[in-house]
This record gives C-alpha cells, sequence and structure tokens, in this order.
C-alpha cells in the first residue's frame, strides 16, 4: 500500500466533507444502497428534503479506513453536517424521530415525528464521487 | 485465531459490554451477525450520543464491522447507583 495514495484518499475525504454542507458516507449510492442502514439513512435524508452529497466507500476499502479514522467511528453510514460528524443510522434515525435532525438541518419537518424511517425512494445519482486513484 | 472465530451471540455481547462499561445494563438481540444493543450506563451521563455509542462500540474494537457484522445502539443514561449495598 502506497502511503502517498493513502494521504490522497485521506484528503480527499477532508475537503469532500469540509466543501459539503450535507455529506453521507454509505454503502453504494443513494439510488442503489447497497446495505439496509444505508438505505434508510438515505430514506430519512431524502424524506427531511434536504439535498446531500453522498460518497460510496465500497470501491477502494482505504476509504473506509481513513474514514473511520478521522471520524474516530467504526461503521458505516456516516453523516456529517456542516464539517462536524453527525452520527451513523442509529444516530440519525434518533435525530429523525425528534426532530433535533431537521433543525440540524434548518428544514421543515417534512413527517409526522416519531414515525417510522420511510422506505428508500430512487434519486438522482450520487452528486459527488471520491475518485479511485489507483 | 481460536476463540474469536466462533460466531458471535447476544449474550456473548451483552456480557462483555456489562464488563466493559461499569455499571451498565444491556439488552442484546441478533442473529450472529447482526445486532441490536440497548445499554443504560451511569458513564453515559452528560455524553453526547455519538461519545456514548462510542463507549459501546470500544468494547469490540475491530471486531465491529468485522466478527460482529453490524451493531446498532441505543444508548440511555442511567443514574449512578447511590446505594451502599453492592
Amino acid at each position: 500500500m502506497s502511503d502517498d495514495q493513502t494521504t490522497q484518499i485521506r484528503e480527499a475525504i477532508q475537503s469532500a466533507i469540509s466543501e459539503n454542507p450535507v455529506i453521507l458516507f454509505m454503502k453504494g449510492s443513494p439510488d442503489q444502497p447497497m446495505c439496509g442502514f444505508s438505505a434508510r439513512t438515505v430514506a430519512i435524508l431524502q424524506h427531511v428534503g434536504t439535498p446531500f452529497a453522498a460518497v460510496n466507500i465500497l470501491p477502494d476499502p482505504r476509504i473506509r479506513q481513513e474514514l473511520s479514522g478521522l471520524s474516530n467511528w467504526p461503521t458505516i453510514p456516516q453523516l456529517f453536517i456542516d464539517g462536524e460528524f453527525v452520527g451513523g443510522c442509529d444516530i440519525v434515525s434518533e435525530m429523525y424521530e425528534s426532530g433535533e435532525l431537521q433543525q440540524a438541518l434548518g428544514v421543515e419537518d417534512a413527517g409526522e415525528p416519531g414515525q417510522a424511517a420511510p422506505e428508500p425512494e430512487p434519486q438522482e445519482p450520487a452528486p459527488l464521487t471520491i475518485e479511485n486513484r489507483l | 485465531m481460536a476463540a474469536t472465530d466462533a460466531p458471535a451471540t447476544p449474550e456473548e455481547l451483552k456480557q462483555r459490554i456489562e464488563a466493559g462499561i461499569p455499571g451498565a445494563t444491556a439488552d442484546v438481540t441478533g442473529d450472529g451477525h447482526h445486532f441490536n444493543a440497548v445499554v443504560s450506563a451511569p458513564a453515559f451521563h452528560g455524553l453526547s450520543r455519538i461519545a456514548q455509542h462510542r463507549l459501546v462500540y470500544d468494547v469490540f474494537g475491530a471486531e465491529v464491522g468485522d466478527r460482529i457484522h453490524a451493531l446498532s445502539i441505543q444508548t440511555k443514561a442511567k443514574a449512578a447507583e447511590r446505594e451502599n449495598s453492592a
């Protein structure tokens, strides 16, 4: 493994987090999530109606490795709002149900608090991808 | 690897969380790969959700995402027990 490539990946992740007000690191893409937890988190973000960037961590295992090193969080998905790590699926779900997520995103609550998360809906392709620099 | 090759069980996770976080009480369900843990502990008091969940993840280190494929967590702070009795 090249240290240069690992550094490039880490810097690409840091740039993506600082340049996108809402960014989700996930398995798969919003229109094709590869894991139930990623799918649920995407569905919540779509339901509250916030635009968000998404990065698929699956193409290169080093993305996840570097991301988890930055966030000190072992699992995927991971949501960042305004450069701050917010949490994974469990925390995003709790925050959605309590209304804290909508508050953090500065959006009106599109659904009743306490409702179960909606099913994923198809959407546009991910607005951002980290290139696989191999 | 010897013991860690055995499939994880809800009972194992419960015991390790309760041993790893002082005063914690855990209810764990799961199928050997995907687990759900509801954890209460006095140590959670005053911590953010992220910090509370990290305490639970830290019990298992690199096993999360690997041997323990997925671990959903709900945390609750509980008051420290002040009784003198053990």
